[in-house]
């Protein structure tokens, strides 16, 4: 036997599924199946009083009610919904523009690129959350749309940098310089090479920005500038519990716990989405 | 007979600093020319500015006539269609050369698909990847259905070489440029990848711009040498003219160098 037909043997074998993406997929599959099951079904109405107040959790209210009687498990179920829907919005925006506006830079020219790049900086230099602060507030009130763009924009910085840095490595290489020769024009280059080449870097770190983007949420509707009722945001959650977190601990802790779980599992998922796409790193994993 | 390759007082220039001073060549269809030169010498850069593809920062001068066209100051619109019809490079560094990503199979294709867009060929995927096969066959790849199927990281440094000058042969080219091919294999890897560059451009009869710093493996491969020294010519001929009497110092040190490593090979048991 070779060194090549070992090489071989062991890179056929299918590529093993790492513990952290199963573990990643059933937590975010979990979230997902809860918040699309709230479209259609919830176990009480989410603005109606359905038992007393501040009740502890019992097997009619699986997470207790709040100050005003509401099921919080119901109020979780949607939150769930609207974290998710901000998160995939927030990626997609920021994906976009980011990836678009990193490519861009890869390719200018030295002037542009050193424009882009100090621009960047800058925009990085403000933490998430205020940047979306400074947003939602030069809007027109706050909506979860706004919430969205806002968080949008604050991630596209991140990911445009981090686009910029992994393009230009790409573009070094000796198989961009061919392609080029052969008559690939620069798109051509952007989606043969490029992107399949930055893609598994990429995933990690939008997954990344999709679990900064359902903190962000939390902690814009936390302070008001979220979502407005009757959108029940985890963050909202959080903030009316808050007067009553001693009394009740619960309001904040069920809320609490949905909020890391779907952070942790969108982290584990991308960690093992890196490995599958990645073919250099099956042979090690 | 127009040469495909015409370079007449060419200077590179970066911040200032000349890269490259009047440096002046041809290349016939069909011919064979060395460019030998100690590392920074300007090899590299000579042959990205003929093919237009110098970074961002370097501003050429001169003219460079590829295939009758002007590369100096033309637009990257206008060379991207030129480029994959006239030339083809195969470059130093084997692992480089190819897209980590892509199977080696698709990566051949890629080209073979460009080539045939651009010729009006077929392009579907079964004649594309029977002349995949056919490219992997003629670079005398074992199996070649099996390298196909293969990542790069799974196919040894040589036959990443090999896979790469599919890829350029793929682009059918009337110009080779070969940028020091075979620096990174060793030794016996190197003399086959030679003895297969040699065949492919005499069979095809195509033009060949091989790159090295190595004189011995230069002379074998083709018939006229230029000499490159800190970015400007210091020789140029036949090669067995300037093998005989190198006029400059700085090739008689590289003539003497190489038959003194040959002696010392002669002498060992
Ligand atoms: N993008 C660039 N910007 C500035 N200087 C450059 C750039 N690329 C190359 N050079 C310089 O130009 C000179 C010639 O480089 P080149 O790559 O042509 O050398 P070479 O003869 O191919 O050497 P080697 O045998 O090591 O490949 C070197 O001094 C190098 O530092
Ligand atoms: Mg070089």
């Amino acid at each position: 036997m070779t060194d090549m037909d070992l090489v071989n043997a062991v890179s056929e074998g299918r590529p093993r599924r790492s513990w952290t993406f199963t573990i990643g997929a059933v937590i975010v599959g979990l979230h997902l199946l809860v918040g699309l099951s709230t479209l259609f079904w919830t176990p009480y109405d989410p603005s109606a009083m359905s038992g007393g107040r501040l009740e502890v959790p019992s097997f009619e209210h699986l997470a207790g009610t709040d100050r005003l009687g509401r099921d919080l498990f119901t109020l979780i179920m949607i939150g769930s919904r609207i974290a998710l829907t901000v998160g995939i919005g927030a990626v997609i925006i920021g994906g976009l523009i980011g990836i678009t506006i990193g490519l861009i830079a890869a390719f200018a020219s030295k002037t542009l690129d050193d424009m882009l790049a100090a621009g960047l900086d800058i925009l990085i230099a403000f933490p998430t959350l205020l940047l979306a602060m400074l947003i939602v507030a030069s809007s027109e009130g706050a909506s979860l749309g706004t919430a969205i763009i806002a968080i949008g924009i604050a991630n596209s910085a991140i990911v445009a940098r981090l686009t910029r840095i992994l393009a230009k490595r790409v573009l070094a290489m000796d198989y961009i310089t061919a392609s080029r020769i052969s008559g690939t024009t620069w798109l051509g280059v952007v989606i043969i090479h490029i992107l399949p080449n930055i893609w598994p870097t990429l995933l990690v770190n939008l997954a990344l920005q999709f679990g900064l983007a359902v903190i962000a949420e939390a902690s814009l509707s936390y302070l008001g500038l979220g979502a407005p009722p009757p959108n029940a945001s985890w963050g909202r959650l959080l903030q009316e519990a808050q007067g009553t977190v001693y009394s009740a601990p619960f309001g904040a802790i069920a809320p609490g716990i949905a909020l890391v779980s779907l952070v942790i599992g969108i982290n584990l998922l991308a960690d093992g989405l890196r490995d599958i796409a990645d073919p250099t790193r099956r042979r090690r994993s | 007979m127009s040469p495909l390759l015409d370079i007449e007082g060419l200077s590179i220039h970066a911040g200032g600093k000349a890269l490259l001073s009047n440096v002046s060549f041809s290349i016939l269809p069909g011919e064979r020319l060395g460019l030998i030169g100690e590392s920074g010498s300007g090899k590299s850069l000579t042959a990205l500015a003929a093919i237009g593809l110098l970074a961002d920062g370097l501003r050429p001068s001169g003219s460079i006539l590829l295939d009758g066209k002007q590369v100096i100051g033309a637009r990257d619109r206008d060379l991207v269609p030129l480029r994959g019809a006239v030339a083809a490079v195969v470059f130093q560094e084997p692992l480089t050369a190819l897209d980590p990503l892509m199977k080696i199979g698709r990566q051949v294709g890629e080209a073979v698909r460009r080539r045939a867009r651009r010729d009006g060929g077929a392009t579907d995927a079964t004649s594309v990847m029977s002349e995949v096969l056919d490219l992997l066959d003629q670079v005398a790849l074992p199996q070649p259905q099996r390298i196909a199927e293969s990542w790069p990281h799974e196919i040894s440094g040589g036959q990443r070489q090999r896979a790469a000058i599919a890829m350029a042969l793929a682009c059918k080219p009337k110009l080779l440029i070969a940028d020091e091919p075979t620096t990174a294999l060793d030794v016996t890897t190197q003399a086959e990848i030679l003895k297969l560059l040699g065949q492919l451009v005499r069979e095809r009869n195509m033009a060949l711009l091989f790159i090295s710093h190595d004189l011995p493996v230069v002379a074998g491969a083709v018939d006229r040498v230029v000499v490159l020294r800190h970015g400007r010519i210091v020789e140029h001929g036949p090669v067995a003219s300037v093998f005989r009497q190198p006029i400059h110092e700085y090739t008689q040190s590289l003539v003497a160098a190489a038959r003194a490593f040959d002696n010392a090979l002669e002498i060992a048991p």
